[in-house]
């Protein structure tokens, strides 16, 4: 199920120079496993911004966004007290109650967030989590300390080798011989796919696509998969690696 | 205050409670919609569009930002007609209690007949919407409803399989409207709705290439609304069928506008898509803005501006 909610912003700063992070209080009944996401009404702008939901709790939502346009530029000018209209509880959301033991979480950059409440769960039901967070260099890590905070490891890869392991989240991986017997993956189109290329384990993969609705009723965001065409906003984004199409 | 202002409508001997219709594409088969609210309080709804086959559609991305609307190059995604009428019609159905406009299209004359003889069947369909804005692929790949006499061509074959009202719903990418919907009328059609998307085209400046994979696609929203009003009010004027009119809407305001251009009923597009809302709040504001330009039963303002 899925609503729409005004909500009020109770803070909203930078993780990095281009990283923010938002809190929203408010209806959060709607939400109902991690990876789901927000769709975000923005003064200006026609379409809804939609955006990973980081955590949440009774009455709070939160939020972690790149600047990457016009939207989410407009949302870092945005102060506690203000508020947005919101639709909450879109997406299919990851499966914290897949059978493993040892689940890997993998983000990158922006990918990162919809992952930490992800972890959350997963160690709720006593999995044994392990992360690896890839981000470009040193400067442009976020949240690698709140993921060590939940007590699991934490290995951080950035391209230039300013921070952890030098080069991708695979190179981490292997670098560090991460044992793990099922994966959960946020990021960038050529991490997922080099994640997969990496392992034979299975794994859930959260993908990204221009929006028009996010609630499944426009048809903008399908998909090819092995079995059917998906909405990303309502049968995703959250796909098995089984059913991706390369 | 309700009671007093009356909304209903009347579209070739179909009677809508209103004359809010969401357009066909931005509300699929109802379901999503009705997760926000009950959809029975629409005056009806023009279905996803349909074609003979299944369809994915253009690749990704097929969503574009405007000013004031978006760019869509979806391609008419949908499961195909026999799937349509075998699971979403009878879905609807559970949901939506009164008759349904059939939106349909085709790359052939032969595709709009099947599709349309397969709709005529179905007891909720009350009246074909037919989509011209489909390139003709036995045609290199024109549009039908670019010229009156392919517009014309594809009415008389639609309306040779059904006895349902044929509305014909006309692309604003010609030259001259009215020709077009005149060719329609003479052909036999029993209605027009209008105005279908504008192509647009968006450029991602810092790749240097279009924002959609298709690179153009249809442009829809509030910035089109004027546009729209123009060209129902041409061709209610000039034709002596019904007006469906589409393009833009957003408010009560807009429907009354667009009625007085000469539209019978009114579709909501690209509204339903920011505001899953949109048509309910539309709805519910009518009779206030009735009673604010002292209008007792919307039928009487069809047409009313000369």
């Amino acid at each position: 199920m899925y609503k729409k909610g005004i909500y009020t912003i109770k803070s909203n700063h930078p993780l990095t120079a281009d990283v923010w992070r938002m809190v929203l209080e408010g209806d959060t009944q709607w939400i109902t496993r991690p990876g789901q996401f927000v769709n975000i009404e923005l003064e200006g702008l026609y379409l809804r911004r939609p955006i990973s939901i980081n955590d949440w709790d009774e009455n709070t939502i939160t939020i972690i966004y790149k600047v990457v346009g016009r939207g989410t530029e407009q949302m870092t000018s945005m102060q506690a007290g203000d508020h947005l209209d919101v639709l909450t509880g879109l997406g299919n959301g990851f499966d914290a109650d897949v059978e493993c033991q040892k689940p890997l979480l993998v983000g990158g950059g922006v990918g990162v967030p919809p992952l930490y409440r992800l972890a959350k769960e997963l160690i709720a039901r006593g999995r044994k989590v392990s992360v690896v967070l890839g981000f470009n260099t040193e400067k442009e890590v976020f949240y690698a300390e709140e993921f060590r905070a939940l007590g699991i490891d934490v290995y951080v890869s950035t391209a230039d080798g300013s921070q952890g392991t030098k080069g991708f989240v695979t190179d981490a991986i292997r670098e560090n011989a991460i044992d793990f017997d099922f994966f959960y993956s946020c990021g960038p189109l050529p991490m997922l796919k080099a994640l997969c290329g990496c392992t034979e384990v299975s794994g859930e993969l959260s993908f990204e696509e221009r929006m028009g609705c996010g609630f499944g009723a426009c048809m903008g965001c399908s998909c090819k998969t092995l079995t059917g065409n998906k909405r990303i906003c309502k049968e995703g984004p959250v796909m098995k690696r089984e059913e991706i199409i390369w | 205050m309700d009671k007093k202002y009356d909304l209903s409508v009347e579209l070739c001997g179909v009677k809508l409670d209103n004359p809010i219709i969401p357009a066909s594409g931005t509300f699929g088969f109802g379901r999503e919609h009705n997760e926000f609210y009950d959809i029975d309080i629409l005056g009806s709804i023009s279905i996803k569009g349909t074609t003979r086959e299944a369809r994915f559609g253009n690749p990704t991305p097929r969503i574009a930002e405007c000013r004031s609307g978006l760019i869509n190059s979806v391609g008419l995604q949908n499961p195909g007609v026999d799937a349509v009428i075998a699971k979403e019609l009878p879905a609807l159905r559970e949901i939506f209690h009164k008759p349904i406009v059939a939106n349909i299209s085709g790359f052939s004359i032969d595709e709009y007949q099947e599709c349309c003889a397969k709709m005529d069947k179905q007891e909720q369909v009350a009246i074909i919407e037919v989509n011209v804005s489909c390139p003709n692929v036995h045609n290199g790949g024109m549009s039908f409803g670019t010229q009156p006499e392919m517009a014309a061509e594809v009415t008389r074959a639609v309306k040779a399989v059904t006895t349902k009202p044929v509305f014909i719903k006309l692309s604003p990418n010609v030259t001259d409207i009215v020709a077009i919907a005149k060719a329609c009328e003479e052909a036999g059609a029993d209605g027009i709705c209008l105005i279908n998307t504008l192509l647009g085209m968006r450029i991602d400046t810092k790749r240097r290439r279009p924002v959609i994979a298709n690179k153009m696609g249809g442009f829809s929203g509030p910035a089109i609304f004027p546009v729209a009003v123009r060209m129902v009010y041409q061709v209610s004027h000039a034709c002596s069928i019904p007006v469906m009119g589409c393009g833009g809407v957003e408010s009560a305001s807009d429907v009354i506008e667009m009625m007085m251009a000469g539209a019978t009923a009114v579709q909501v597009g690209a509204a339903n898509l920011k505001d899953p809302y949109a048509c309910k709040r539309i709805i519910e504001a009518l009779p206030a803005e009735m009673e604010r330009l002292g209008i007792e039963r919307l039928s009487d303002i069809i047409g009313i501006v000369e």
